[in-house]
């Protein structure tokens, strides 16, 4: 197995503060996948994706891209990069420029990649991309942002990646400013083009549902650290770190059988900031032992495809590779629609 | 926790209309909406985008601005009609009777003002003859309440986290005890964890109340988890209303139904379907039922005659011209995968 893209044991500080701590993430060129980055505001999930993308370089570590560090690129490899690594932001409004037509974010990338020798071949490449993600040329060419809705600018942009037909889409929290309705429809969509057309897909997100349903395999953050990895049906169907636990038990699912229940649990964001030497979680967690506060948990492999980094499950094996992706299972099949 | 449906309305709102004006025409935002609230009760409303929900909560509290205007309908709080009070009036009854729990509370709070001073700003436009310690007990016991520690008092809101500055939103909404709470999308920019966090809050401060409250939405799935009764908004109308449980396992209208179906859940990987088309707008609605053009069911007559809330079984009411012909919806038809949208 080749590495599409590797994130090499990165870390990012920020003065004191530390966004993120020591990742390290493969993705494998021989298959496409769908990995789910997820965790709550201030996780580093973002700064995860930002370095993925080559905006940010890593205060420790390297961004490897097909072998190359991102940061000491050639002016071609950039630029390849670049074509090939495409992002999806999380604000289908801020994104656009509202004095240019739709049209504009469109025929710039056709111009500046050199995808076209004549308009009229622009102009297909335009019109499938669009229909790609289920936009209409006719109906979407030629319109203004403000016309379009949230969900449509929003497949405008996936369109604009797809022009370039990328390896990687890194898409960060790419539906949490579209209604629900839409929502489904763009992450089929994103998962159609895994399929289709081979783009492995980074999805950050905070919501776990969507990561089940569409990504092969997850990374939990907590604090700039891999809380949790590993097969989505693990990770998220049944939760071993007790962070995972707390995400997956607070999600509001319209099933009345899984109710919140009434306890309501404990307000510790305050103590929460507080540093220790130990888990970072410990100050939060219901299940804190003594250990937890001495040294940060290695990563635990209670199951083959998950890796786990709590002391509860001191007894399984310890991770041999820093590689969280080693626990990853293969992208499956398409489910029976 | 029960609520008792002997009890009479405390809020009963009346043909509602909210319009904005715009060059094209009225955009009716608020479209004859009724809907009635028993104390203890909690109603969730949900809407996309564009179907009126927070036109809705402005109007609850007659806080609408222009463009924004209320047409026509009432909206009676314990028997008085807010629509019709004097400015002086209204303003005693706001907060004392009826608070908003604002979206976004990082905007609501005023920047440069430490919590404990609006706290305090907003108990003394009402109860003018109180003493500092009294106040000052006052603001202590409210934070308790919505679990904040003390000495968050003396911070202004840019050192809360977000999950802070909803709880600070919350102490002041529940300062004086009022009897109906308008939560407006109260937890849409928090994390999972915090979110539920804030509404087990509220929750319990509404039951030790016996305050209803109008919690306003786009999640079906916080909605769910927090509601006794379930409203559906689309295109300015309450489309379909009844008990949570009805509305979720049960649901009669199109729209109701294909909005659950939409939601995926982490049980077993599943298709997602989004719903096909666009909510309409709001300045140009289609004739008959708004939701005609994105309706699998859809047939001549909904085309053309809007359909009103009728009971389709005992308290679950939906605005749909397939009943009474209808005893329950039936099953959605097979969707083609892929469709291309406008």
């Amino acid at each position: 197995m080749s590495a599409l893209i590797e994130a090499k044991g990165v870390t990012k500080r920020y003065g004191s503060f530390t966004a993120l701590d020591d990742v390290t993430l493969t993705l494998s060129d021989s298959e496409p996948s769908m990995t789910a980055v997820a965790g709550e505001s201030g996780s580093g999930k973002t700064t995860l994706a930002r370095m993925m993308l080559g905006f940010i370089d890593p205060t420790e570590g390297s961004v490897e891209y097909r072998g190359k560090d991102v940061a000491t690129m050639s002016a071609s490899e950039k630029r390849a990069f670049r074509r090939e690594v495409q992002p999806v932001f999380q604000d289908p409004f801020e994104v656009f420029n509202p004095f240019y037509r739709i049209d504009n974010v469109l025929t710039t990338p056709v111009k500046r990649f050199r995808l076209a020798d004549t308009d009229a071949k622009a102009q297909a490449l335009i019109e499938d991309a669009l229909k790609r993600v289920g936009l209409r040329p006719q109906d979407t060419l030629g319109r203004f942002p403000h016309e379009l809705s949230g969900g449509q600018r929003q497949r405008v942009m996936v369109a604009r990646a797809v022009l370039l037909r990328p390896k990687l889409i890194v898409a960060d929290e790419p539906v949490s400013m579209v209604d629900a309705s839409l929502r489904a429809t763009i992450l089929d969509e994103l998962r159609t083009l895994n399929r289709e057309l081979g783009i492995s897909i980074v999805y950050i997100t905070h919501d776990l549902t969507t990561a089940f349903q569409i990504c092969d395999n997850i990374v939990v953050l907590y604090r700039g650290s891999v809380a949790e990895a590993g097969a989505v049906e693990q990770v998220i169907g049944r939760p071993k770190h007790p962070y995972s636990q707390l995400l997956v038990s607070s999600i509001p699912l319209p099933d009345l059988s899984k109710a919140w229940g009434a306890d309501e649990i404990p307000v510790t964001e305050a103590n929460a900031a507080r540093t220790n030497n130990g888990c970072k979680f410990a100050p939060r967690c219901p299940h804190v032992m003594d250990q937890c506060w001495q040294a940060p948990p290695p990563k635990y492999m209670p199951d083959a495809q998950r890796l786990a980094t709590c002391f509860l499950y001191r007894d399984a094996p310890v991770s041999p590779d820093a590689d969280v992706a080693s626990v990853f299972r293969p992208p499956q099949a398409a489910p029976v629609s | 926790m029960a609520v008792d449906m002997t009890q009479k309305p405390i809020l009963v709102v009346k043909d509602l209309n909210v319009h904005y004006d715009t060059g094209k025409g009225p955009a009716k935002a608020v479209n004859d909406v009724s809907f009635s609230l028993r104390p203890g009760e909690r109603l969730g409303l949900i809407g996309e985008s564009g179907s009126g929900k927070t036109t809705m909560a402005t109007a609850l509290m007659r806080l609408t601005r222009a463009p924004g205007r209320i047409v026509s309908g009432s909206v009676e709080l314990d028997g008085q009609d807010l629509l019709k009070l004097s400015d002086k009036d209204l303003r005693e009854v706001r907060l004392r009777d009826i608070a908003l729990m604002p979206q976004g509370a990082m905007s609501s709070l005023n920047p440069v003002m430490r919590l404990e001073e609006q706290m305090i700003d907003a108990i003394v436009a009402h109860v003018p003859n109180l003493k500092r310690p009294e106040l000052d007990a006052r603001v202590q016991q409210l934070l308790k309440q919505v679990g904040l520690e003390p000495e968050v008092a003396r911070r202004y809101p840019h050192e809360l986290s977000g999950g802070m500055k909803q709880r600070a939103a919350m102490a002041i909404a529940t300062s004086l005890s009022p009897k109906v709470i308008v939560a407006d999308e109260p937890t849409s920019a928090l994390d999972v964890v915090v979110q539920r966090q804030v509404m087990q809050t509220l929750g319990r401060l509404q039951d030790g109340l016996g305050a209803a409250v109008v919690l306003i939405g786009h999640d079906m799935g916080l909605i769910a988890q927090f509601a006794d009764t379930v409203g559906v908004m689309y295109a300015g109308k309450i489309v379909e209303i009844g008990p949570v449980r009805q509305m979720i396992e049960a649901p009669k209208h199109p729209y109701t139904k294909l909005l659950v179906e939409s939601l995926p859940g982490i049980e077993v990987k599943q298709a997602l379907v989004g719903i096909p088309g666009l909510p309409p707008p709001l300045v140009n609605l289609p004739t008959g039922c708004s939701f005609n053009p994105r309706c699998p069911f859809a047939f001549d007559r909904c085309r053309s005659e809007t359909p009103q809330l009728q009971e389709v079984v005992p308290s679950q009411f939906a605005a749909c011209h397939l009943y009474p012909d209808h005893k329950e919806l039936p099953p959605l038809p097979a969707r083609a995968t892929r469709e291309l949208h406008a």
